[in-house]
């Protein structure tokens, strides 16, 4: 007879293998590091470059070029582009996040030297046309009207600036921010930032000998160096702040709360990412447990630790209905209170063990994503130690050591506190 | 190619199995053959609050979430009009956790009302999250009325209103289980590193006791042809006028639905599309601009949406839309122009094999359609689309009488 309410016996995850990288260096010094993987006829192909020379006075340098770069070259127009791109079914993606710019090419292999040829004239010769810039200008300023609109978007806007300033992390885009981009600045940016000495290049995917060669043909010669500063910023922890933001007619408040901490190349970062599992890092945590599936105040509630290149933070987040919202401020303080003053019990503290594991394994989907975690070490300045000592402390740290990790870094009276709707 | 084995249980329940050597992980995927589109009129949203309902426990096992989670394993689930979709991944060596706590669910739920009191909550803040408190976030629930009269499309999948969550009932919750959440309405896919022998066997040890249930035999109002143009005018605050435009078209098993889907993609996919090229970038009357599909399995709806330049009027915005439809409807399609949209879909479909959850879902949603190996026929289909085809249903469909346009405007404009 079925016995249902036995669980079947389950093993912890006890190895997971990480591909790493072959490095290779194109004629022109840049490295080319690449993932394999011959089961799919694809690559994707990441041009990486450094966030460089910023300047107060006009923030949104970066972000446009990286919007625009693919809006015409001296040889074809912005249409040109795209459709020669769409042809061979490729997709070409640009992404600015707070270090880098990113430019990727993702191709079957049988294109891959029909559209290489399209992504370097692009990346050394971009000409960002004044029409394109105009209507880039023009409709950039009308979505970000419906997106002040967004109590979780004005939340995250108001956080960061009051965590990082005026900063690259921190800066409160504005319409007048748009309005002052100019044609020369992106040419200026362009050249300093996309530029052979500030590019790393991160393939995955079916990419042998005969298709490096190719890149290299494309991307090893004529392309101009440049001279730029890497961007760099220094924060300090800030007394408490409230911001509240009132909205009338909200049914909703987002609620954005955290401060400044550690990233990846910290020693402790590790341990800190387990006590963001159990406070509000998966489905099953203590802040979902209480507020989401005791109270029922939220759809949806979690925390985060994020790693940026010069500094780490922490949050919890998460919108909540306007009548529940002051009711959910005080148990998530109450959560963080607990997770300070009480170990966190066996039975919890194996089932997050267990947790993490399986989804590190489970994040190692396809050859893509063994890409990803080669590139959150290798742009800290890590190596795959980084991973073995996680999967270690995954498996060992204990709650004292938990509890300690809660003190040193979860300091309410350093903590941002952001609201915008209604308290 | 996705390959798979196939067999079905004495208790009706389809199952499909996916070996994937390469991957260490497992995913074991359930579908539903029940959604919005099975409710009744005056209790909709139900299939999305039952599928929150899913997850507060079964009838041997007091905790889904817990146990899963303890084993390396994530969840989650989805509600569309049409099906509602379960799907769990883990290490593969633990794939017999995901088998006891499916099947469980799948046996009987525990029917708490503790759970029933906090999902009415949750559902409903996630209903003000999602529609009701973001800036055009009810268009779907003023243009679904619009465009369906008869047909249960005309209620998102959220419900037609916060009241009917609230209100529902235990016995509510109980009969909807009885009705749809049986073997011979479910299809089951395992994927991943396992052995088809191996699936079969547990399949049966944990699937196969459970009793059939009563077929639910699906007897839906069909929608009448429309025969004139409806129109629609909201004003909230919003800082941007916007139109909506929604036509018919047929359900996801017609023989056209390829060529729909490649209309849609020569309008609106990426920047080489006309709509962004035409209306966004050379005539500049919108700041977004957006063509798509529904894919519903009962006939559905081609959506043409964008919000206006301020300044704009939105006569002016609605005929350049309208000759854009019309130059589709008079000239055909290049070669070259249908053969971009071509390739970019053959080489969508090689990169979706990128996922296992992706494999695992498509193959039961195939299975759905009539069988899982139309999944490998797909890009066969889309080659086999002719300009001829472009221009036949686009003259079929883009017609004022059978058209549906909501005016979405700032409270100064309305």
């Amino acid at each position: 007879m079925l016995n249902r309410q036995q669980a079947p016996d389950f093993k912890q995850v006890s190895t997971i293998n990480f591909i790493q990288p072959e490095k290779k260096v194109m004629d022109n010094g840049v490295p080319v590091f690449t993932i394999y993987s011959g089961e799919q006829d694809l690559v994707r192909i990441e041009f990486i470059f450094e966030n460089v020379n910023w300047k107060l006075e006009k923030p949104l340098q970066a972000i446009a070029v990286s919007a625009l770069i693919n809006n015409g070259t001296n040889k074809l127009t912005s249409k040109e582009i795209a459709e020669q791109i769409d042809f061979y079914g490729a997709f070409f993606q640009t992404e600015y996040v707070q270090d880098q710019s990113l430019v990727t090419l993702y191709t079957l292999n049988k294109h891959l030297h029909s559209v290489l040829p399209i992504v370097k004239d692009v990346l050394s010769a971009s000409q960002f046309p004044q029409h394109e810039l105009d209507i880039y200008i023009q409709n950039q300023k009308q979505k970000l009207q419906v997106n002040l609109k967004k109590n979780d978007i004005l939340s995250r806007k108001e956080f960061a600036n009051a965590l990082f300033g005026d900063t690259a992390y921190g800066v409160n885009i504005k319409a007048e921010h748009y309005d002052a981009l100019k044609r020369e600045d992106l040419l200026e940016y362009f050249k300093a930032a996309y530029a052979p000495n500030n590019c790393t290049i991160v393939v995955s995917g079916k990419f042998n000998d005969a298709a490096f060669n190719l890149l290299n043909g494309a991307f090893g010669k004529d392309w101009e160096k440049s001279s730029a500063v890497k961007n760099s910023f220094n924060f300090n922890t800030t007394d408490k702040q409230v911001i509240y933001v009132e909205k009338p007619e909200a049914l909703q408040s987002a609620i954005r709360i955290g401060q400044l901490a550690i990233n990846r190349k910290h020693e402790d970062f590790s341990g800190l990412q387990i006590l963001n599992t159990v406070l509000g890092g998966y489905f099953g945590s203590r802040l979902m447990n209480n507020i989401r599936e005791d109270k029922g105040y939220t759809y949806g509630i979690g925390s985060g630790i994020s790693s940026l290149q010069q500094a780490g933070y922490l949050f919890i987040a998460t919108e909540v209905g306007a009548d529940v919202c002051s009711a959910a401020l005080t148990e998530i303080y109450k959560e963080i209170d607990i997770l300070k003053n009480e170990l966190i019990g066996e039975e919890e503290l194996n089932l997050v063990r267990n947790y993490m594991l399986g989804s590190m394994l489970g994040s190692l989907e396809n050859v893509f994503s063994h890409a990803d975690k080669f590139k959150n070490i290798y742009f800290s300045g890590l190596d795959y130690d980084y991973y073995t000592n996680y999967i270690e402390t995954v498996k060992s740290i204990t709650a004292e050591e938990l509890l300690a990790l809660a003190n040193k870094y979860f300091t309410t009276e350093h903590f941002t506190e952001v609201v915008i709707g209604k308290k | 190619m996705v390959d798979f084995n196939r067999f079905t249980l004495a208790n009706g329940l389809k199952v499909l199995v996916h070996e994937d050597a390469t991957t260490p992980m497992a995913v074991l995927n359930i579908l539903y053959d029940v959604g919005a589109r099975d409710e009744d009129p005056n209790k909709t949203g139900f299939a999305h609050l039952f599928e929150h309902l899913m997850f507060g426990g079964s009838v041997n096992i007091p905790s889904y979430d817990e146990p899963l989670q303890r084993v390396g394993g994530e969840n989650n689930a989805f509600t569309s009009n049409d099906i509602t979709n379960y799907y769990i991944t883990l290490p593969a060596e633990n794939i017999e956790t995901a088998f006891w706590l499916e099947s469980d669910r799948m046996l009987s739920l525990a029917f708490s009302e503790k759970s029933l009191d906090t999902q009415r909550n949750v559902v409903s803040e996630e209903f003000k999250q999602r529609y009701l408190n973001q800036p055009y976030g009810d268009v779907w629930l003023k243009l679904r009325p619009l465009a369906y009269k008869k047909h249960s499309y005309r209620w998102a999948t959220i419900g037609k209103e916060l009241s009917h969550i609230e209100n529902a009932t235990m016995d509510d919750v109980k009969a909807f289980f009885k009705k749809h959440y049986t073997p011979q309405n479910a299809i089951l896919v395992v994927g991943g590193n396992v052995k088809t022998e191996d699936v079969k066997k547990l399949a049966e040890k944990w699937f196969e006791p459970i009793p059939a249930g009563e077929k639910y035999n699906r007897d839906l109002v069909r929608e009448e042809p429309q025969t004139e143009a409806r129109q629609e005018t909201v004003k909230a605050n919003v800082p941007l006028n916007a139109i909506y435009m929604a036509f018919k078209m047929p359900g996801r098993l017609n023989d056209d639905y390829y060529a729909f889907d490649l209309l849609s993609d020569i309008l609106s996919r990426g920047q080489s599309s006309r709509l962004y090229n035409s209306l966004l970038k050379e005539q500049q009357l919108f700041s977004d601009i957006n063509a798509y599909i529904s894919s519903s399995l009962d006939p559905g709806l081609f959506i043409v949406e964008g919000k206006l330049i301020e300044g704009v009027t939105v006569e002016t915005a609605e005929k350049a839309i309208w000759a854009e439809l019309d130059k589709l409807k008079a000239e055909l399609v290049s070669d070259m122009e249908l053969t971009k949209v071509k390739n970019k879909v053959e080489s969508v479909l090689v990169f979706s094999e990128m996922s296992l959850l992706d494999k695992a879902m498509n193959l039961a949603y195939y299975e759905l359609l009539g069988d899982a190996a139309l999944l490998n026929n797909e890009t066969e289909a889309f080659l086999k689309v002719e300009a001829e085809d472009i221009r036949r249903i686009s003259n079929e469909t883009f017609n004022l009488n059978s058209s549906s346009t909501l005016y979405y405007l700032t409270e100064e404009n309305a």
